[in-house]
């Protein structure tokens, strides 16, 4: 159980902060964490608190699958650097591109289709997936 | 008047054997703790007998564990009737779920989407290398983050050792 030691102030803060359905198995040499956080700012707290613990998060020794608590009609805000979000027909980069949305701009979480691709929903009414990477649920 | 006599003989005699016969309270006690004990459900349960009245206290690890336990002390002979004032446990908690990355594939779509996640991270290069996803380049820390939080979750496995650092 030493990944369980290596970062166990991960696994202390993550329980402190209620993440929900915690769970955590080591496997292989690798540390495997999933549960829902209750924000994005506990989510990223835990990422922060990985790259402080690996820096760089280089050893390849922590599976970190910590989502953030978002159910339909969530108000998803657009994480992009700067650029537009692609809104797409299909869940892959391979669909069409039927919607854009703005850096910064809010929009409504209509399903999470899987842990990559979510369908959301512009203020215009665009409707379609798009990236999760990119989308930061809102308290 | 002989008869009555024969009578009032017969009832003393009978009233007597049926006292002798009615098993005490400490013998039910001893008999429905012996039945008790030979059965393995039962742990912890206590007696009383007042009067053939059975109480049972104690914890039973279910329901059916009580309603069994009562049904043995029912069983004994001499047992009136069975006051069951056992409690059930609370159930053990479930074991904690095994983590949803446990599972990690990197099949044709899932392999699609590290390289989507990688489509606007300039500089980076990924491979596919057994069970692995082996990321290459020069990265700002910011994009460092994007890129490991995609493979988390993606639920791909991954080696980063040749991502460096862009000053």
């Amino acid at each position: 159980m030493a990944l369980q030691d290596k970062y166990a102030e991960l696994l202390q803060t993550a329980t402190n902060m209620g993440v929900a359905n915690l769970a955590s198995t080591e496997q292989a040499g690798v540390l495997h964490v999933s549960g829902t956080a209750k924000s994005t700012a506990d989510y990223d707290a835990l990422w922060a608190l990985y790259a402080k613990i690996d820096p760089n998060m280089s050893s390849g020794d922590l599976m970190m699958n910590i989502d953030v608590k978002a159910e339909a009609g969530a108000r998803l805000k657009v994480t992009t650097d700067s650029t537009n979000l692609n809104i797409r027909s299909t869940p892959s980069t391979e669909g069409e591109i039927v919607g854009k949305a703005a850096h910064d701009e809010i929009v409504t979480l209509v399903e999470k289709t899987d842990d990559s691709w979510w369908k959301i929903k512009t203020k215009d009414g665009e409707e379609g997936y798009a990236y999760a990477q990119y989308l930061s649920p809102e308290a | 008047m002989k008869l009555t006599k024969l009578l009032l003989a017969v009832l003393v005699s009978a009233t007597l054997l049926f006292v002798g016969c009615k098993p005490k309270d400490a013998d039910i006690k001893a008999n429905v703790e012996k039945a008790l004990a030979a059965d393995p459900m039962m742990t912890g349960t206590t007696v009383d007998v007042k009067d053939g009245v059975v109480t049972l206290n104690g914890e039973c690890k279910d329901d059916a564990c009580k309603m069994h336990c009562e049904e043995v002390a029912k069983g004994v002979k001499g047992v009136k009737s069975v006051l069951n004032n056992c409690t059930v446990a609370a159930p053990p908690p479930p074991p904690p779920p095994p983590p949803a990355s446990l599972t990690t594939v990197l099949d044709g779509p899932t392999q699609q989407k590290v390289k989507d996640g990688l489509k606007d991270i300039p500089g980076v290069t990924v491979e596919f290398v057994g069970n692995k996803a082996i990321i290459k380049g020069q990265v700002t820390a910011a994009n460092r983050l994007k890129i490991m939080q995609m493979l988390a979750s993606a639920k791909v496995l991954s080696d980063v050792s040749g991502l460096t650092d862009k000053k």
